[in-house]
């Protein structure tokens, strides 16, 4: 956090995990079909930052994090990129390698909390266990730690409550002590794959209020994936909006939300119901998402957007930066200076080599 | 008013109460008899020299199928009657344990332990590690057991040892079947995938998330087995394969009495049975309580 005094503005050091270019597809067993999960894909966040991907079901977000955490199913490969962490690529690394990486360095809390405990074992015994994997601690000692931990995550009486099992706790209590094993190792790096889509509103509050604290007193960075705005208004620096496998929009979360240069972004803020003038109709985006596996020719959105123009079904966008640490993936925000003789498919190539 | 309040009140608390009692009973209770049972044969197997009034491989011919003692023409020096050779149908029994217990348990825990390590590497890891071991399996199962056990036991010849081998061989696949399918939907539990992503090996979450939760149906399959696993002895034994014949076992008693029985020499088969029934539902019954202990959310009822 010392680096970091005010969210997105002039990140000077090094990023923490720097995404260049990463594609993830899901190749058929017969190798006809070709699901572009994750296209091209470049991405950064910082020490001490928090990243908020958003975007509908199957745009790519949870695809994402497993590719950062390299436990995709046998069906995926990461075909192209660099994933940068701590100066190391992630793509590169063995599993052998990995495993020091997973739990230790970046941890991960699943979509559902409720469900990531194992039935069999106490509470103490699963918070010290990535202490045991990871630092070879003795059970002693890591069941000392698991109760600092339980403790750290607000849990009551953490003396009884870490020879307990799973089925003893309430949901918002699992969840905690699903973010207790997340910053057990001290991570540098927590991704949090929609973690309170099964919580009601006000567990829901006081978890992203205890994520935040806890972020704070670790310096650690989160990528948050969910597939609510407000969540992202609350606890977020910085925004990557996903959509089709693609990241349409990026940047500081405040200027998109003021200033979305993405027409996508702009139609997902509309269907946000808003307090102040309640007059307003909600607006839904007509169409369906495109087949990941037969994407349009052009911008993947085109079809769906009410700017569209004829350039956009050409080819698809690649990245701009309207402004100093966004980027847009969309013809309209196309620098002026660069408009004109040249057509869209040479652009593309162009910029494409960046 | 009265018939109202009745109608309210009984359904409501006695049924309740009952049903609570009941879950006490099969939860928290220690299921004594069956234990009593397994202990006192484990206890008659291990001191069977002392225990045994006569020898049980030797009789004598005058005093062939001799009735329990407490029919005509039974006598209490053969306290459950003799068999055709004039053996003592007792003796016999406590010199059977032996064979019993040894032969049902160590056939059942080595077949358990291949198949349960097989049926969990081959569910965890998939792939074509899973295609070989099911293949094998499958092809295991086609066979038919008694068939391929006779076939075993002929190959190498008739002893104690060989039979707890061939068992094992012959019922593994039953486990590694039963396990891979547990292993199966275990392995897509979220808190497998929150294993993985907190950097643990795949041997680390097989032996500490997988193998804990497939536990408890490897005893209760373990449990079955051992029923199994002792009728099977036994008709290898009848078939001349199995233990050889002057050693006592029940399932060859079971066989010899088998003639008797037409003309009413039941003691011959009846013995050797309720003792065998006594021990594969004890084993049952405790299968059933370790089952209901090892899971934490039943145990605290």
């Amino acid at each position: 956090m010392q680096d970091n005094g005010m969210p997105g503005i002039g990140k000077t050091g090094a990023p923490l995990l720097d995404i260049q270019n990463l594609s993830t597809h899901y190749v058929s067993s017969q190798g006809t079909r070709v699901v572009r999960a994750v296209d091209d894909v470049s991405l950064r966040i910082h020490a001490g930052e928090t990243l908020g991907i958003v975007g509908e079901s199957g745009s790519g977000k949870s695809t994402l994090a497993l590719t950062i955490m390299r436990v995709l199913p046998p069906a995926a490969r990461i075909v192209s990129g660099r994933m940068l962490f701590e100066g190391e690529d992630l793509v590169q690394k063995s599993d052998a390698e990995m495993q020091h990486v997973r739990g230790k360095r970046i941890a991960m809390i699943l979509q559902d909390p409720m469900a990531s405990l194992n039935p069999l074992f106490t509470i103490g015994n699963q918070v010290g266990e990535p202490l045991r994997v990871h630092e070879g601690a003795s059970r002693a000692s890591a069941w000392d730690r698991a109760r600092q931990l339980l403790k750290s995550v607000r849990i009551p009486s953490p003396e009884t409550r870490v020879t307990q099992y799973p089925h003893e706790m309430s949901g918002g209590m699992r969840q905690r002590i699903v973010g207790a094993i997340g910053i057990s190792c001290e991570p540098r790096l927590l991704i949090a794959d929609e973690p309170t889509t099964s919580l009601d509103l006000t567990i829901q509050a006081q978890y992203l209020n205890l994520l935040r604290d806890l972020q704070r007193a670790h310096g650690l960075a989160l990528i948050f994936i969910t597939h609510n705005l407000g969540i992202v208004a609350k606890m977020c620096d910085q925004l990557a909006v996903m959509y089709a496998g693609r990241v349409v929009e990026s940047g500081p979360v405040s200027r998109i939300f003021n200033a979305p240069s993405h027409p996508y972004t702009e139609a997902l803020l509309n269907a946000i119901p808003r307090m102040s003038d309640s007059d307003q109709r909600l607006t839904a985006i007509d169409g369906q998402p495109p087949d990941l596996a037969a994407m349009p020719p052009g911008c993947a959105f085109a079809p769906r957007c009410v700017r569209a123009v004829a350039e956009c079904l050409e080819a698809p966008p690649p990245e701009f930066f309207p402004e100093e640490g966004r980027t847009t993936r969309c013809w309209l925000s196309e620098p002026v200076g660069m408009s004109g003789a040249t057509a869209p498919a040479e652009r593309r190539v162009a910029t494409g080599a960046a | 008013m009265t018939l109202q309040t009745e109608t309210v009140s009984l359904p409501v608390r006695a049924p309740s109460r009952f049903a609570w009692r009941l879950a006490a009973l099969r939860s928290r209770g220690f299921p004594l008899i069956p234990v009593l049972i397994l202990a006192s044969v484990g206890f008659v197997a291990l001191f069977a020299n002392v225990l045994a009034p006569h020898n049980p491989e030797v009789g004598s011919l005058a005093a062939r199928f001799k009735p329990p003692f407490w029919q005509t023409g039974g006598s209490t020096k053969y306290l459950l009657g003799t068999d055709q050779l004039g053996r003592d149908v007792l003796s016999r029994l406590i010199f059977g344990a032996r064979v019993s217990v040894v032969v049902g348990f160590t056939a059942v825990i080595i077949a358990g332990f291949v198949g349960t390590a097989l049926g969990i590497i081959s569910g965890y890891l998939g792939g074509w590690v899973d295609q070989v071991i099911m293949r094998i399996t499958d092809t295991w199962l086609a066979l038919p057991a008694l068939t391929f056990a006779i076939f075993l036991a002929a190959i190498t010849g008739p002893s104690m040892w060989n039979i707890v081998i061939i068992l094992a061989i012959t019922y593994w696949t039953r486990y590694a079947r039963v396990i891979r399918g547990e292993v199966l939907s275990l392995k897509e539990r979220e808190f497998v995938r929150l294993a993985i992503v907190a950097g643990c090996s795949k041997w680390t979450i097989m032996r500490r998330h997988i193998l804990p939760n497939v536990l408890n149906s490897a005893v209760v399959l373990g449990t079955l087995m051992l029923g199994v696993v002792i009728i099977t002895e036994a008709t290898l034994s009848f078939l001349g394969v199995g233990v050889p014949p002057p050693q006592p076992a029940w399932g060859l008693m079971l066989s010899d009495g088998k003639q008797g029985l037409m003309v009413g020499y039941w003691w011959l088969t009846v013995f050797p049975g309720v003792c065998i029934m006594l021990m594969v539902l004890s084993a049952n019954l405790i299968g059933d309580w370790l089952r209901v202990k090892f899971d934490p959310q039943l145990r605290q009822l």
